[in-house]
């Protein structure tokens, strides 16, 4: 992306952001209350993240690859497993890639 | 980011006696706690993002009006995985329907017009609904939304800043194993999000997805398919057990 794409990148989806938060307070709820919409909504919130971290970790591009991530996923795996705050799991994971690659692992 | 216990904390005490005192130190402690969390979380952002390819001042723009964690995060994931700039404001929105979700919550509580109705719309996020729902009475419920609003404003923006400069320096992310990190950030994010076994179903079908498509379609796109698997799912299913916004809203 060059920087002018990255630029409205940036400020659309602000803008976009803004305007869900501001929504909320502005129109009418009671349809949010609806539990098929809240668990819409949060079905939604699982299933983006759950595929970002399958992107993140898999995919290069459009080619898929097994590298240092994926072993470094399953050490932050691990630590969320044990209850590790969030910076703990994220530098573990950095860590462990780190290493690898360091190792000569891709 | 606030975790269960930390809220449920904050919610307990009771209306008599020595419990104002009480109730003052563990908001406060609930506020140190997601004050340190949300610092360190800006950090790995800040980082992440200038891995990404933005770079200083774009990262901090988008923190200062973006405002929302998991929307930025998705945001420069896209963009660091060539993505389009379609893709990434598509994803940002969607992670940040649940803002919207929180205001239809806060609104009542808070009782503002005008442009405080403007601030508390930016400063609703994971931590201030939280911290503010949890709270025994609505004038606790106003000072602990504007305050953990106020307070994860400023030290996210200075974090993230702070990251920003220190991941413009280390160079090549991958050394560093950032894009790994990148990963965990996610992982962490949704850990909280998982407690039901329909939620777990549906995350585990949006990696299906996720990785079934990368090789087919445009970068970013994969992502937006697993959303819309989540809408069906969600919408016709009749078992899940609903809950309200904020019930999976640990961290942003």
């Amino acid at each position: 992306m060059s920087p002018t794409t990255i630029w409205v990148t940036v400020l659309a989806g602000s803008a976009v952001c803004l305007a869900l938060k501001l929504a909320g307070h502005v129109v009418p709820g009671t349809w949010a209350a609806h539990p098929r919409v809240a668990r819409t909504a949060a079905l939604v919130t699982v299933a983006l993240l759950a595929a970002l971290v399958a992107v993140q970790t898999v995919a290069s591009g459009r080619e898929l690859v097994i590298d240092a991530r994926l072993p470094a996923l399953a050490v932050a795996a691990v630590a969320l497993v044990l209850r590790a705050p969030f910076i703990v799991v994220v530098v573990l994971a950095a860590l462990t890639a780190a290493l690898l690659r360091a190792a000569g692992m891709p | 980011m606030a975790s269960a216990d930390d809220r449920s904390r904050v919610g307990r005490g009771g209306a008599e006696g020595r419990v104002a005192d009480v109730e003052r130190s563990t908001a406060l402690r609930a506020a140190l706690a997601v004050g340190i969390a949300v610092s360190a979380y800006g950090l790995s952002f800040g980082a992440l993002a200038t891995a990404s390819g933005l770079d200083v001042w774009q990262t901090c723009v988008l923190s200062l009006f973006m405002f929302s964690g998991g929307s930025q995060f998705a945001l420069v994931g896209i963009v660091g995985t060539g993505g389009s700039a379609a893709s990434a404001i598509a994803t940002a929105g969607l992670l940040g329907i649940r803002n919207g979700f929180y205001g239809v919550q806060l609104s009542p509580l808070l009782a503002v017009r005008s442009w405080r109705r403007v601030l508390a719309a930016h400063l609703t996020i994971d931590e201030s609904t939280a911290v503010a729902t949890a709270q025994p009475t609505v004038r606790l419920a106003r000072v602990g939304f504007w305050l953990t609003g106020a307070g994860v404003f400023v030290l996210w923006n200075a974090f993230v800043l702070a990251g920003a400069i220190a991941g413009n320096a280390l160079g090549d992310p991958k050394r560093y194993g950032l894009d790994a990190a990148a990963s965990a950030a996610f992982l962490a994010l949704l850990w909280p999000r998982l407690r039901t076994p329909l939620a777990r179903y549906v995350a585990a079908g949006a990696v299906v997805v996720a990785v079934v498509l990368t090789p087919a379609v445009p970068s970013g796109v994969p992502v937006l398919v697993a959303a819309v698997l989540a809408v069906v799912v969600g919408w016709w299913s009749g078992r899940g057990h609903a809950h309200p916004a904020t019930e999976d809203g640990e961290a942003r």
